[in-house]
């Protein structure tokens, strides 16, 4: 009976340190062990609670592993056609412009089939905001080289690492919209650390709130691991991250408003 | 209400009919010979007066999925291309089929295939009336035959999109949409502030989300979500069908035209009935869902049927498939931009059909 109390004691609302967020479903999450992904959404979840957005909010998935990001995040959902997302979040947003509009891509999503359609969307200063996973590679479909795979990477489709004479660069995209007039805020983060959560989800805040300011494209890239791709154990994958992705692809702001003028 | 009477040409009548039926985006991206459509609609600022959201895309693909965006927000949203430009859109095309989204797409079609030609053709029937993109579906085909028509198509075809929550064609030519003629415009209707229950505009706590997607990772779910489909075109089939006869009922022989061809082909009938040669014509309007079952009653009537068509023969496998074997049925067609002339059409009436 004793240890029941205790129990009790422990569960009071006051002591609440961490909870299930709302915006979360039930669904069970389609990711790997270890996968980015899921922190990424977590994130994502919990800001457009924190801030009061479920009922603005309308998100585009990608094609890509989180094709089926709209079966866990309780709002209204688009799933776009792969590496169309921009085109579409921008008609949503010139149609409902005091929504909350989003896409969530990958690396294969938004710098390969669909460099064009975020290029332009960026330089239209389309009023959204665009969360990008890099993994540095192409997961749902199994492995293949993305063209953020950095060079000497091993992938399905570069079995002996990636040659860039034969299959030319990565492809450094959140360094190319930062140069666009559109956009208004362009960071890169990462979520392999408790302390890169709280940046990301610091950023990501700003994100959000910057939309409402109708000033242009926010672009965040989230620099990930993809342990089943990248044939890792998830300790492995976030130490590979590390030593090889994050020198490649350093963390940071690359664009952002000026606090004073909010240009 | 008074219909407004001006003189325009079908690309321009597209456009200010667009804004009068109270669209609420236009997406599209310059090619030859529709552009006017994009050009109109920038020079009349309809963002400013209705609030129609007007937007140049970087691609036809981009333009696409625009509409798909737009389209699963419940709104009245349309594109509009020529040939090499709608091949582009097949991807969206499919995508908006699957996800059952509403939406009205224009093609004024030239010749190809490949760049091809900036003039007028009909080749694109295939593509238009039996898919396009992957996967089983259909869109629902309107043929213009008229500038008058070109207008009034739109605001058919955004209804008709909205009842079947299915996309709409309008499969014109370069010919109807560059010649001018008067047309009566429709007064403008307020656009609509109805949201419709399935439309993505931000979750309120009185309902659940929603979600616009064409995907379906189970086989058995995707497979019921086909034979919905096959059952709402099925529906379309019984209750869409629209078709003009001219001078059918005392007809000896058959011709079946739509678009630029059908008015070639109004002329063809008044020559050989100068001639004595009893023809009439039956004008497919909508071509899917196509007057099969029209088609194959008059083929119990007449002698011999011939399909003209801007194409190698296309839509004549449609006619082919109606009369079933009933009377001789023939193709005529001119390609590359040349339109058939009335002369033509009665040689080939006569050495095909009434000679062979
Ligand atoms: C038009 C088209 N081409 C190819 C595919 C196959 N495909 C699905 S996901 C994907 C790549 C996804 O990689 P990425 O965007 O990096 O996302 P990740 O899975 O790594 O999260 C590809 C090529 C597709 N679905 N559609
Ligand atoms: S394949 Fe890679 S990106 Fe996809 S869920 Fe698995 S770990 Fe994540």
């Amino acid at each position: 009976m004793a240890e029941v109390t205790g129990i009790k004691e422990i569960i009071k609302p006051e002591n609440l340190v961490y909870k299930r967020t709302g915006i979360m479903t039930d669904t069970v999450l389609s990711y790997c062990p270890g996968c980015g992904h899921g922190t990424a959404h977590r994130i994502l979840a919990e800001l457009i609670e924190e801030e009061g957005l479920q009922s603005k909010a309308i998100g585009v998935s990608p094609v890509g592993c989180s094709v089926l990001l709209y079966n866990f995040l309780d709002i209204d959902w688009q799933e776009a056609a792969h590496g169309r997302a921009p085109a579409v979040a921008t008609a949503i947003k010139r149609l409902l412009p005091d929504r909350f509009v989003f896409t969530y891509q990958g690396d294969g999503d938004l710098a390969a089939i669909g460099t064009a359609e975020t290029i332009h969307a960026c330089n239209r200063g389309e009023n959204f905001l665009i969360i990008f996973i890099n993994n540095g590679i192409y997961g749902m479909t199994g492995g293949q080289m993305a063209p953020t795979t950095i060079p000497g990477m091993k992938s399905s489709t570069s079995p002996f690492g990636r040659d860039v004479r034969m299959m030319g660069n990565p492809l450094k995209m959140t360094d190319i919209v930062a140069t666009l007039p559109g956009t208004y805020y362009v960071t890169r983060q990462s979520v392999h650390t408790p302390a890169n959560v709280k940046k990301t989800k610091r950023a990501l805040r700003k994100a959000i709130q910057y939309q409402f300011h109708n000033k242009g494209t926010c672009f965040v890239e989230i620099v990930s691991n993809c342990p089943s791709g990248w044939k890792m154990t998830p300790v492995e994958s976030i130490r590979w991250m590390e030593e090889n992705m994050l020198p490649f692809y350093p963390l940071g702001d690359m664009k952002v408003p000026d606090e004073k003028t909010g240009k | 209400m008074e219909r407004e009477l001006r003189l325009m040409k079908g690309n321009e009548a597209v456009a200010e009919a667009a804004i009068r039926a109270g669209a609420d985006g236009y997406f599209g991206y310059p090619i030859t010979p529709q552009s006017e459509i994009l050009e109109y609609l920038m020079e009349a600022k309809p963002y400013e007066t209705t609030g129609m959201v007007v937007l140049q895309a970087e691609s036809e693909l981009a333009a696409i999925n625009m509409v798909y965006g737009g389209a699963a927000c419940g709104k009245k949203v349309m594109t509009t291309s020529s040939s090499p430009g709608i091949s582009l859109k097949q991807e969206g095309i499919t995508y908006i089929a699957g996800a059952e989204l509403p939406c009205l797409i224009v093609n004024v079609v030239r010749g190809g295939p490949g760049l091809g030609t900036i003039q007028p053709a009909q080749s694109d029937y295939f593509q238009a009336v039996k898919g396009g993109g992957h996967g089983d579906y259909h869109l629902i085909v309107l043929a213009p035959a008229s500038v008058q028509e070109m207008a009034d198509f739109v605001e058919l075809g955004f209804d008709l999109a909205f009842r079947y929550r299915n996309p709409v064609m309008i499969l014109s030519d370069g010919a109807i949409g560059q010649m001018m003629e008067k047309v009566y415009l429709n007064p403008h209707r307020e656009r609509s502030k109805d949201v419709p229950e399935w439309a993505t505009t931000g979750k309120p706590p009185t309902r659940s989300r929603n979600i616009i997607t064409s995907l379906d990772l189970d086989p058995e779910a995707q497979e019921r979500f086909n034979l919905k489909l096959v059952a709402k075109y099925n529906e379309i089939r019984e209750k869409e069908v629209r078709y003009e006869e001219f001078q059918c009922d005392d007809a000896d022989y058959l011709l079946v035209a739509y678009g630029t061809s059908a008015r070639v082909c109004q002329k063809s009938v008044q020559l050989a009935r100068m001639e004595g040669i009893r023809v009439g014509l039956l004008r497919p309007i909508t071509l899917f869902p196509f007057p099969s079952e029209r088609i194959s009653v008059l083929a119990d009537r007449v002698k011999g049927i011939l399909s003209v068509e801007m194409s190698a023969g296309q839509m004549v496998e449609d006619v082919l498939l109606a009369v079933n074997g009933k009377v001789t049925v023939k193709h005529y067609g001119r390609m590359g931009g040349m339109i058939p002339t009335p002369e033509e059409v009665v040689e080939n009436l006569r050495s095909k059909i009434i000679g062979g």
